[in-house]
């Protein structure tokens, strides 16, 4: 199976269970859960239920190219299921199947792993799901986001597409993966790799990703505190932002250990933030995924609670329309 | 009729080390709840697998017993007003108890005087089958998880979502709705190769019937399958399996039905060092190293699928392929550690924290490796080394934690001092460095090796010592059950190796001094230095105790000095030889001696034995024709011989000590005092008497 239709496999897989086949968000980002589609989505009372690849840059993981089985950006296959189907782990094993990894021949398990991301504030109980020992998923039930409660809870699954493609096409490196019938991944991929190894590593200016950083936070502050109401969609784009800007400093080792604590801190605030702001924003926008005859009284609860907090709302909306859950969409 | 009782509860995948945990917990926290609600059984038992957790309760009742209790209450006096009308204390008595108040009884109670006031409850007992569904409801919903979630739109927390329960009493399903399911008797069966419902007749045949669907719910039966399987992957291999009882208490939690199978990877792989091979294919594969008959590591693995596959050579070539995809990582961070040098990670240390509340001059591991430098040179020469062994250790000192800044520990943290080892190797230095930034970090937990090189104890003993003080100087001392710095496993550490070597046990206060004094020259002033001292000896009496000697013996000997710690062990054990008699005369000598320190009374500068009496002057001759000095068994033995003469010195005929002539009472107190004082050195005697 090439790479590619590895992807087309999972997205029509997943189109068919009830998913929105989103497109990769256009800004750099470390891992699919920074895709507003996961993380602005996974907030409040809405249903969503989306599948889409991800382009995720990681710099520290760079190596020029070098290393079969590490980049410094690669591929995720990302679905979001929210809420979590109480039969998603046979939705997600009929899926492996689809792409040719049946069960009855391979070692299927799911072993603990919990899931934290310090930048966003968000955490979540799950597994990496292995296949003969090998990691291909991470599968999680995200709890916070923007240290929101979650209700209803997102279930998170995040293929490796290049491991599986490794695994489907058994080869041992990376960059000799077929992409089509045509090209390999290395042809694709390897110069990308070579030159940003090499900018994050030598040639990336420290000074001006410090004042990018700078701006970029600045711009997210000042898009949430506007006068005449909150851009949070620009404003979440300067948070992914600063992000890169952070991971990328870190990459160049431009940034020491207690620093580090620091910048986490200062994105986390950001992404917190914007969280806050985009459940204000759902809720004057009338919840609009929930079914029509539900929004009343989830804003109607939201209102109630809001005045003791954002995540006191969410919950609220929440809790208000889930005896309803059965007329609210969900992936079957 | 009293039947078994099975509950299951159905769900994702648990957690190895969490299943583990709950088998091991369950079955106390059940029988507590079935006792309070007075439901007699005959045992309850725990099995469990990733995907459920069961509880069989043997012969339990079908119901209560009846209840018949009496409570009492205040007394008669005070529960009713002399005109025989409820006062408020016999009113609020009998609404407590839940009885009308005309129902109260006045009775005699056995061991107390006049009349009480007794409520009389007769409860019905309840059928098991009203019951049940409440308390097993109630009992799924309080199992304790470290860590626990909520699914879909849900209110409920589990460890992970639930799938399905099961609930049967006598055969009986036993009717409860508890996280979105109703209790019924169908589980399930192993996900692949028994999917779908398994119908469960009775508890008796639950292990049975899960057995024929590929489930081996009986966690001791699959640790057996599990052995029983490497036992075969040997038999096929021609080598051993490196024993690892961690790994197998996690493997066996991590299917429903344990398949072995056995790869093999390149030997190539076996260049670099084993523990990187080890701790690779243990912490990230969970598979088992092999060996061969010799002990060298082979260049094969052992792994449990959790599933039976068509074809097991797909599943081993899939595992080797990812083990070789790590092992080249392990490799890549070798060979890239080996290009850089102890000095180089020694600066990045500088900017890493060990402990930010110590302030800006002291709180970066870089500090930490200066200080342990001073303090190691500081006690070495207490500890009797020579010029160049104190150079050693300065040296050792130095590199000690550099391999903190490794890529290889970065990965394997665990690896911290074992890679310092094979990299000092590599780098030059001498076998004595080597092993002594291995071992300043032994031992590794209880029961583990301590360190064998004079240096690396050194290093141990500072290390350690530098982190209690530090962190108990910037207040971060250990409270209740919390010790997020493991300052109390350090401390056990220290008297461990203290205890282990008899030529240093006086070493435990220059290592508290030099410690103090080169953490206040970073700026870390200890305020409480007492505070400390409690905290180690509170260590001490737990190690002392831990090996079998009684509280009182050990109390009383910490009293009189902890800091020697191998002299405090002597003199707890000799305590344990002081008969009973011996034990009260001479916690009398110490009360009246403190009685007379209390008032100020003074003593003479030596005994006038002129004035005594005859039954003062058999003491005072037997106590001079004893030794002065000896072994603590000695003075014990000594202070056993000389015990009847101070009995009869107390007893009838014998002397009033406090007598109202001042120059008598001196004399005596002053006797009393130079008796004392020879014995007093061994134990505390005020903490001895009683027991024995």
């Amino acid at each position: 199976m090439y790479l590619q239709d590895l992807i087309f496999t999972l997205q029509s897989f997943w189109a068919k269970r009830g998913c929105v086949v989103e497109q990769p968000v256009d800004v750099e980002v470390g891992a699919g859960t920074f895709h507003p589609a996961t993380f602005l989505r996974v907030l409040g009372p809405e249903p969503w239920n989306a599948a889409f690849a991800q382009f995720c840059r990681r710099p520290s993981d760079g190596r020029y190219g070098e290393n079969p089985n590490r980049a410094g950006a690669y591929y995720q296959f990302q679905v979001g299921l929210k809420p979590s189907p109480l039969h998603v782990q046979d939705l997600y094993l009929d899926s492996l199947r689809a792409i040719g990894l049946d069960p009855a021949v391979h070692d299927i398990r799911f072993v603990e792993d919990d899931w934290e991301s310090p930048t966003l504030g968000a955490w979540g109980l799950g597994w990496e799901v292995w296949c003969d020992g090998m990691e291909v998923t991470q599968f999680t039930y995200f709890q916070q986001a923007g240290g929101i409660d979650l209700m209803p809870v997102t279930a998170e699954l995040t293929y490796g597409v290049e491991r599986l493609a490794m695994y489907l096409q058994n080869v041992d490196n990376m960059y000799d993966l077929q992409w089509d019938k045509n090209v390999t991944y290395g042809q694709l991929r390897h110069p990308w790799e070579v030159e940003y190894s090499t900018y994050h590593f030598e040639e990336l200016a420290a000074d001006i990703a410090f004042r990018n950083f700078d701006t970029f936070e600045g711009e997210c502050k000042r898009l949430l505190a506007r006068a005449a109401g909150p851009l949070v969609l620009p404003a979440y784009e300067f948070c992914m932002k600063a992000s890169h800007a952070f991971n990328s400093l870190d990459a160049r080792g431009a940034i020491s250990v207690t620093e580090r604590q620091r910048f986490i801190g200062r994105v986390r605030a950001m992404a917190k933030a914007c969280a806050e702001t985009y459940v204000a924003s759902r809720a004057r926008l009338r919840f609009p995924l929930l079914p029509k005859h539900l929004q009343q009284a989830a804003v109607d609860a939201y209102d109630a609670a809001a005045e003791a907090g954002v995540n006191a709302g969410a919950l609220a909306a929440a809790r208000a329309v889930a005896p309803s859950a059965e007329e609210i969409a969900h992936a079957s | 009729m009293p039947a078994d009782l099975l509950f299951e509860i159905g769900c994702e995948e648990i957690p190895a080390k969490m299943l583990a945990r709950q088998l091991v917990d369950v079955p106390a926290f059940v029988a507590a709840r079935l006792s309070a609600a007075r439901l007699e059984h005959k045992g309850v038992r725990v099995l469990g697998t990733p995907r459920r957790l069961a509880v069989v309760v043997k012969q339990l009742a079908d119901r209560q017993p009846d209840l018949h209790e009496e409570v009492v209450g205040p007394p008669v006096s005070a529960a009713f007003a002399p005109d025989g009308t409820l006062t408020k204390a016999g009113q609020g008595f009998a609404a407590k108890n839940g009885v009308a108040p005309e129902s109260l009884q006045k009775k005699e109670v056995a061991g107390k005087k006049g009349q009480y006031v007794v409520a009389v409850r007769d409860v019905t007992g309840q059928d098991a089958r009203a019951l049940l569904p409440g308390l097993l409801a109630e009992l799924a919903a309080s199992i304790a998880w470290p860590k626990s979630q909520r699914w879909g739109w849900g209110e409920t927390t589990f460890v992970r979502p639930v799938q399905w329960l099961v609930a049967i009493h006598g055969g009986e399903v036993v009717p409860l709705s508890w996280a979105g399911h109703t209790a019924g008797r169908h589980s399930r069966g192993h996900r692949f190769l028994s999917p779908g419902p398994v119908e469960i007749a009775s508890a008796e045949g639950y292990v049975e019937a899960l057995r024929a669907a590929h489930v081996v719910v009986d966690p001791e039966a699959r640790k057996d399958l599990v052995q029983a399987e490497l036992a075969r992957l040997e038999r096929e291999t021609g080598l051993k399996v490196r024993r690892d009882d961690t790994l197998l208490g996690e493997v066996i939690h991590l299917g429903e039905y344990p398949v072995g199978v056995a790869g093999e990877f390149d030997p190539a792989f076996l260049g670099i060092p084993e523990e990187i091979v080890v701790t690779s294919m243990r912490n990230h594969q969970r598979y088992f190293a092999m060996e061969q008959t010799d002990g060298t590591l082979a260049n094969r693995f052992a792994t449990m699928m959790a599933t039976v596959v068509k074809d097991p050579t797909v599943v081993t070539k899939g595992n080797q392929k990812v083990l070789a995809s790590r092992l080249t990582d392990g490799k890549f961070f070798v060979s890239e550690d080996r290009k850089k040098s102890f000095d180089a990670w020694n600066a990045k240390l500088d900017s890493v924290v060990f402990q930010a509340k110590l302030g800006d001059k002291a709180k970066t591991i870089g500090d930490k490796v200066r200080r342990l430098e001073k303090i190691a040179a500081a006690i070495a020469t207490f500890a009797s080394l020579d010029a160049p062994q104190i150079e050693l250790v300065k040296q050792a000192a130095r590199v000690c934690k550099a391999d903190l800044a490794s890529l290889a520990v970065g990965e394997f943290p665990e690896l911290q001092g074992v890679m310092g080892r094979h990299y000092a190797k590599d780098f030059g230095l001498s076998p004595e460095i080597a092993a002594a930034i291995d071992e300043h970090w032994w031992p590794k937990g209880q029961g583990a090796a301590l360190p064998i090189t004079p240096a690396g104890a050194l290093l141990a003993l500072a290390d350690r010592m530098d982190t209690i003080v530090g962190c108990f100087a910037v207040g971060l001392a250990p409270s209740g059950s919390a010790d997020p710095f493991g300052l109390r496993r350090a401390a056990i550490g220290v008297w461990q190796i203290l205890l282990s070597r008899p030529d240093w046990s006086q070493l435990w206060t220059p290592l508290f001094a030099s410690t103090r004094e080169a953490l206040s020259e970073q700026g870390v002033i200890v305020k409480d230095p007492g505070a400390i001292e409690e905290f180690f000896k509170g260590r001490l009496r737990g190690i002392l105790t831990d090996d079998g000697l009684p509280a009182q013996e050990v109390d009383a000997a910490l009293a009189q000095g902890f800091r020697d710690p191998v002299d405090a062990r002597e003199r707890a054990r000799a305590c344990t030889k002081l008969p009973r008699e011996a034990r009260e005369v001479f916690k009398r000598i110490a009360n009246i001696l403190d009685d007379a320190k209390a008032k100020n009374l003074p003593l003479a500068e030596t005994v006038d034995t002129g004035v005594f009496q005859d039954v003062e002057s058999r003491l005072w001759n037997a106590f001079s024709a004893e030794q002065a000095t000896g072994s603590y068994p000695e003075l014990i033995q000594s202070l056993v011989r000389i015990q009847p003469q101070v009995a009869a010195y107390f007893d009838k005929g014998g002397v009033m000590v406090m007598d109202p002539d001042p120059a008598l009472r001196t004399n005596r107190l002053t006797m009393l005092s130079a008796i004392f004082d020879r014995y007093v050195k061994i134990a505390d005697f005020r903490l001895l008497a009683g027991a024995a």
